[in-house]
């Protein structure tokens, strides 16, 4: 091997200075075989729970954020950035943040919202780049909206699904998102109902916990009746963080952890989902979303701005945003398109800093990586099963230009693949390839700290479960025998559990 | 070797001096303690501006007047002076980043504290349930579900209730920029001349009151300038002997130049190039400058930039006209490589004159907000300028902290990843 540290190193200063540890690592072929097992050696997951395991503390690597826990933990840039991309992230930050207001306006740069949207910024959802949280009662919901389509109707639409050009057949009228608020003069699409039911659940040592059970329907329609057919999936805004290092992920590496038919017999069958990719210009596995329904954070950020924003950019060229063609005064509404410049609402050099600020969003360090309770927890966590899809660690690939994501030793608790997670949390919805009934593990880095960012907690893709217990408890099929370890643990053993969980 | 310490000598001068080398080796200890002094000085300088504003504030309160608004705003442009010198204690010392936005947060959702125009603000945002919360017009707010009583408007109200109150950023209810927006109220003029227009009559007794509430208003005042005042007092403290930013840095000086310079770094870069002054010039949005209710932008950014010139020579004028100062960075660069020390020497002083151009521009020809106006070449070229001289500074910075070899900061239980051999083994 050759370890050139002089050149391995580069400094690097922000809140502190670290090393970029991968890119500049000569990879001769001769080095491959080597390579590959030392990373498979150090992405084994632990069997001694003694003492935590070295680097555990970074969990985005050499881009951990180290800054002290506080409201902004979710905000900080990859501490391994050079100075000048400081400023590209900065400059995201202010466009995420951007308030963006009907066309025409004064500002040119900064109109082109809706016609129809959920929000005004990125940030309004993305609080504080954490996770969203469902309406209080009384509530306009923000962070909180629903998907929207139809099952296939006819031989052309069936293709386009099969082909995988289409992850879903939007409803003919609303589209594929309802949108709840609108510009002056047009129809907002309507309101999200969510109604709940409070089911028990019994412990092993006689713990009633009371889950809350969300049904959603739609009011106040604003352009005719749903089709009898439609399909409604809840989509809370994710946490931010981490981004750019999962993108990193080799394909490989992830493929390898797929076994779709469950040929192992370890009852977890979990699959690539499998999405149309615009810049390829074919199907390729998704990676990003709740079922994985986006293949790159570019495309998942340009969809994001076209269909909560309404913005029209280089993947969704239609200033009308989701307005369909039966919305006549949406799609004739004025709109920010900047003809004299050739420009979309959200110009490409908009779109790219949005896209490098989601990218760099750091992970904050762990906290109590060796409390003996937190790795009692961890030992529950990893003998309970959980690790087969909260898979702890990854060694990132290379990824050209970016060294801060590169080769890097990430804790992200996640194998970015979908699975089957019971009846309970079901949205019988499919997206792409992915069917009604599953849902891409999430990564859980940052969890401990949602309370601190976000305020009130609500986990689960509609934010339904109010504690981590109770997002435990909702998990179903082939989570369903990890979990009903969960149930027969000792209040201690729980309580260990939860600590480890916080402390990511 | 000569180098030249660049220091201030009156607003928008500049003088060069020249010094020799010393002759003893410079200790990254002492240097590490000349930034702890200047620091202790800068904001023990912005805690005492800040208590001639709750001078001024409470004179205002008490007998409202045009001469008394004028003289609060004056107070106000003044504590902004020793203020912004201190921003480049930013990033580097979680201690003040943890701080920071009690006192400097921007941009804020001003209807949260005040009435509003309308017509340009708004009447609502879907983001914001407290966009147009008016807690001087309100007795009691509901916020995330929970009623707040607002009876009384105390500076713990504002720091514990209202302060980004919601998880939004925006809910800026503290700070420089909340009592900026009370004196000066909203800039309706856009990137127009002129800047906010509030009537000292807001705070006037009786009839003659203006926007409604007005001893609400001035109870507003003076909390939030109660509340910075003693949020700049504990910060002075923290640097002073035994103080807990000082004692981060002295222990462990090596990584105290790293926060040196870091902050150094992130502040030209990130901060102001990026955030403060490149976003504003991209969106051509005059609410995009860091004072936009009183059209004071200009003289934050020089301000900053004079921070930043203080803390490298390690030499720092008071507002009495006293120097603190110390054995310096600029001292340590040039022993270890001059050549480093005279090229940021030069770029700092080619920033100091790029920043002294556009404050001389928006004191003679047109405000900050003006230049950011998408037909306004000649004014986007001068902000162009000085984001340019901002960045081809930091180039240097980061030489130089290849140059003094500054190791990675160990962090608790953990060695750094920066030796994949130990990553891999």
């Amino acid at each position: 091997m050759r370890h050139h540290r002089s050149l391995l190193c580069r400094a690097l200063l922000t809140g502190a200075l670290l090393c970029i540890a991968g890119p500049l690592l000569e990879r001769a072929t001769a080095d491959e075989q080597t390579w590959a097992e030392r990373v498979a050696a150090v992405v084994r997951p632990a069997d001694d729970f003694s003492a935590a395991e070295p680097y555990e503390i970074n969990s985005g690597g050499a881009a951990t954020s180290h800054k002290l826990v506080n409201r902004s933990s979710f905000s900080q840039p990859s501490a391994n950035l050079p100075f000048e991309q400081q400023l590209t992230f900065k400059v995201g930050d202010g466009i995420f943040r951007k308030l963006w207001v009907s066309a025409p306006s004064s500002t040119t740069s900064s109109d082109g919202l809706g016609p129809l949207y959920n929000s005004r910024s990125c940030q309004s959802c993305h609080l504080k780049d954490g996770r969203g949280h469902p309406p209080a009662a009384g509530e306009a919901a923000v962070s909180l909206f629903l998907r929207i389509s139809v099952p296939p109707r006819d031989a052309q639409e069936r293709e386009a699904l099969a082909s995988g050009k289409a992850p879903v057949i939007g409803e003919p009228t609303y589209g594929t998102q309802l949108q709840n608020f609108s510009l002056p003069g047009i129809v907002p699409e309507g309101q999200m109902t969510i109604a709940t039911e409070e089911v028990p659940v019994t412990l092993a040592d006689g713990t009633v916990v009371t889950l809350q059970k969300p049904t959603y329907g739609v009011s106040d329609l604003g352009y005719g009746p749903l089709d009898p057919a439609v399909m409604l999936s809840p989509r809370l805004a994710p946490p931010m963080i981490g981004m750019g290092l999962l993108e990193a992920i080799d394909q490989a590496d992830i493929d390898a952890l797929a076994d779709p038919d469950d040929a192992d017999g370890d009852g977890i069958s979990g699959r690539v989902n499998r999405v149309w990719d615009q810049e390829a210009g074919a199907v390729r596995p998704g990676r990003f979303g709740w079922k994985a329904g986006e293949p790159s954070i570019l495309q998942q950020t340009a969809h994001a701005a076209a269909g909560d924003l309404g913005l029209s950019n280089r993947f969704v060229p239609y200033p009308g945003g989701d307005c369909s063609p039966r919305q006549t005064a949406c799609r004739e509404a004025p709109n920010g398109e900047d003809a004299a410049a050739g420009e979309h609402e959200l110009p490409d050099r908009m779109l790219d800093l949005v896209t490098f600020y989601s990218r760099n969003l750091a992970v904050p360090a762990r906290r109590k990586v060796d409390d003996p309770q937190v790795l009692a927890g961890k030992a529950l966590f990893y003998e309970s099963g959980c690790i087969a899809c909260h898979r702890p660690k990854f060694v990132t690939g290379d990824v050209a230009g970016r060294p801060e994501h590169s080769r890097q030793l990430i804790w992200p608790y996640t194998d970015l693949l979908v699975h089957d997670m019971g009846e309970g949390l079901a949205d019988g919805r499919p997206e792409g390839f992915a069917n009604g009934r599953e849902w891409r593990t999430p990564p859980l880095w940052g969890l401990g700290l949602t309370q601190e960012v976000s305020g009130p907690t609500g986990y689960l893709h509609d934010g339904r479960a109010r504690n981590l217990l109770e997002a435990v408890l909702w998990h179903g099929g082939e989570a369903e025998a990890a979990k009903q370890k969960v149930v027969a643990m000792t209040a201690d053993e729980r309580a260990a559990l939860l600590a480890f969980l916080e402390s990511l | 070797m000569p180098r030249h310490l660049v220091s201030l000598v009156a607003a928008g001068a500049v003088t060069c001096i020249g010094a020799a080398v010393q002759a003893a080796p410079i200790e990254p200890h002492a240097v590490v303690e000349t930034y702890a002094d200047i620091a202790h000085a800068m904001y023990g300088d912005a805690h005492f501006a800040a208590v001639r504003l709750q001078e001024a504030v409470r004179t205002l309160v008490a007998e409202p007047s045009a001469e008394h608004l004028f003289a609060a705003r004056t107070a106000w442009r003044q504590a902004r002076v020793p203020y912004q010198q201190t921003e480049v204690y930013r990033f580097g010392n979680p201690i003040v980043d943890d701080w920071e936005g009690k006192v400097n947060a921007w941009p804020l959702d001003e209807g949260l504290i005040d009435y509003v125009d309308n017509a340009s603000y708004g009447e609502a945002s879907e983001e914001n349930p407290l966009y147009t919360a008016n807690v001087i017009a309100s007795t009691s707010l509901s916020i995330g579900g929970e009623t707040v009583d607002v009876t009384t408007i105390t500076p713990a109200l504002l720091a514990d209730s209202l302060q980004e109150a919601g998880g939004v950023e925006a809910n800026v209810a503290t700070g420089y920029h909340a009592i900026e927006f009370l004196l000066w109220g909203q800039d309706l003029h856009g990137t127009g001349p002129g800047a906010g227009e509030r009537p000292w009559t807001d705070y006037a007794k009786g009839d003659a009151c203006t926007g409604g509430h007005c001893d609400r208003r001035g109870q507003y005042l003076q909390a939030a300038t109660d509340l910075l005042v003693d949020d700049l007092a504990w910060m002075t403290g923290q640097w002073a002997e035994g103080g807990d930013a000082r004692q981060s840095v002295l222990q462990d000086p090596q990584a105290g130049l790293t926060a040196m310079l870091t902050g150094f770094g992130s502040l030209s870069y990130g901060e102001m190039a990026g955030e403060r002054m490149k976003l504003g010039l991209l969106l051509n949005d005059p609410e995009e400058e860091h004072d936009c209710f009183s059209d004071n932008t200009h003289n934050s950014h020089y301000y900053d930039v004079i921070g930043m010139v203080s803390v490298y020579n390690g030499t720092y004028t008071r507002i009495d006209g006293s120097k603190v100062g110390g054995a310096s960075l600029a001292a340590l660069v040039a022993e270890k490589a001059p050549d480093l020390d005279a090229e940021v020497e030069a770029k700092l002083a080619r920033s100091v004159t790029a920043f002294s151009l556009l404050k001389v521009r928006a004191e003679t020809v047109e405000a900050y907000d003006q230049m950011l106006a998408a037909d306004n070449a000649e004014g986007g070229a001068v902000v162009q300028a000085a984001i340019d001289s901002l960045i081809d500074q930091t180039q240097t910075i980061e030489r130089i902290v290849a140059a003094l070899e500054l190791q990675p900061i160990a962090f608790e239980g953990s060695e750094s990843l920066d030796n994949p051999a130990a990553v891999f083994q």
